[in-house]
């Protein structure tokens, strides 16, 4: 089973309806028992970081989401989901994150030329690197769609894909069996169900 | 860097696309999810959805067509028409709209900008403005291009930016139908005045008029248009290889 995590942040349906158009259906739930017995584990999430940080924390959901990495089950952390799989994020302050990525999220204000528009917003390619498994069906220059204004900063050898806006960006990340994606797969035409299907595929 | 986007138009009206529909190999051409999955299929990068209905009923329809189109198609969608309020916001936003395209809304009462945009985050609220030269000035007209305001369009779209629009939809009612290419002369004062990006909407008639607007305009963000892409004049997938040609950057 795959179990979407909902703590009362942003809008599941396309997420639930995607991985139901690959022939995966997915369970939408804020039950922690049930995101402990899942065999992956979605983490969406949209808005500011402080705020979903706090809503994961007082649902009492973050420990569930760490309790299923740690047992090795694959987890996907997805736009604000993925941020929050961080030590830590600068987004109006300083807060902690899951720590299951090592590095901050940090604001792309300052590392993109100032002419460039934030937030980064649209459809742009991906740069892959290494042979991350849920990448088998994606090509080098397949373009997904974005939105955001924080990127995640951690070690090269996490970074599995960026994009180009005037500087790179980073677009997904991988630790072990912790996957994240900045864009939103959701969103992203057959090229993002391809990448999901991937993941469900692990 | 990110693309150009091309977005074609869907005026729904209880549960139909009107404005006539002619394609070729497609059964039912008034259905809103068969349509919108064909512009999927074939290089639309987002999709907007008008609701042109005047009656609760049809609002009900509206509302059940695009749960189904949010279940079919994994692009993002936008939602107008009929938008005066958060509720209504709520309202599309639950059926998997990701942007919300507001009018003469706004119009009545600018604050619904300002709520939303807090609700829901900038890239969430679009403002699309109906413009018209009237002596020679850019002025904004509300009720589908019916009744002019007496507004100055250029600061009345700053002024929505300034209240948290995320994007911006420039329809010109002078180019409007005409088929002759975009209002390049209004596009560029808007996409001067404003960072957000700029959607241009309105007089395109054939391939070479979006080439000429991302050409001259780079700031421009993204064409749009109803019945050239419905009629099949226009081909998105060839629009988009040809603007590749020219070296204007398309997802393809």
């Amino acid at each position: 089973m795959i179990a979407i995590v909902d703590y009362g942040v942003g809008n599941l349906f396309s997420l639930k309806s995607s991985f139901a158009a690959i022939g995966y259906p997915a369970e939408v739930t804020g039950d922690p028992e049930r995101i402990r017995s899942a065999d992956k584990v979605i983490l969406p999430g949209v808005g500011a970081f402080e705020d979903a940080a706090k809503k994961l924390r007082d649902t009492g959901l973050d420990s569930a989401v760490k309790d299923a990495a740690k047992a090795g089950k694959p987890l996907l952390g997805i736009c604000l989901g993925m941020q929050m799989l961080f030590d830590k994020s600068l987004e109006y302050g300083e807060h902690q994150g899951l720590g299951l990525i090592n590095g901050t999220v940090e604001p792309i204000e300052g590392v993109i030329p100032r002419r460039l528009k934030i937030p980064h917003i649209g459809w742009n390619a991906l740069h892959l690197y290494g042979e991350s498994p849920i990448f088998k069906y994606t090509k080098e220059g397949d373009c997904v769609y974005f939105v955001h204004s924080y990127h995640g900063v951690t070690d090269a050898e996490n970074v599995i894909a960026d994009t180009e806006y005037g500087a790179p960006l980073t677009a997904a990340v991988q630790s072990g069996n912790v996957f994240g994606y900045q864009f939103h797969p959701e969103k992203s035409g057959a090229v993002g169900l391809d990448i999901l299907r991937a993941f469900c595929e692990i | 860097m990110i693309t150009k986007r091309i977005i074609p138009c869907l005026d729904v009206k209880d549960g139909r696309v009107v404005k006539g529909v002619n394609f070729e190999g497609l059964a039912d051409v008034s259905s809103p999810v068969s349509l919108a999955k064909y512009y999927s299929d074939n290089g639309a990068d987002e999709l907007v959805f008008y609701d042109i209905t005047a009656s609760a009923e049809g609002r009900k329809l509206f509302t059940d067509i695009l749960l189904e189109v949010a279940a079919t198609i994994f692009i993002p969608l936008t939602v107008g028409g009929g938008i005066n309020t958060v509720d209504d916001f709520d309202r599309v936003l639950k059926c998997g709209a990701d942007k919300v395209s507001v009018n003469s809304g706004a119009i009545k009462n600018p604050r619904l900008v300002e709520d939303a945009a807090k609700k829901y985050g900038d890239q969430c609220v679009v403002l699309s403005a109906d413009i018209k030269r009237v002596d020679g000035k850019f002025t904004v007209f509300a009720k589908g291009g019916r009744e002019n305001t007496g507004m100055e369009a250029i600061e009345w779209i700053k002024r929505c930016v300034g209240m948290g629009a995320g994007e911006i939809v420039v329809n010109s009612i002078d180019t409007d139908g005409v088929k002759q290419g975009f209002d390049l002369e209004m596009l560029d004062a808007v996409s001067n005045a404003v960072s957000v990006p700029v959607i241009a909407s309105g007089g395109a008639g054939k391939i070479d008029d979006f080439v000429r607007l991302f050409k001259t305009l780079p700031k421009v963000d993204a064409g749009l248009a109803a019945s050239i892409f419905h009629f099949s004049e226009v081909d998105i997938k060839e629009l988009k290889r040809t603007l590749r040609e020219n070296d204007i950057i398309v997802r393809l």
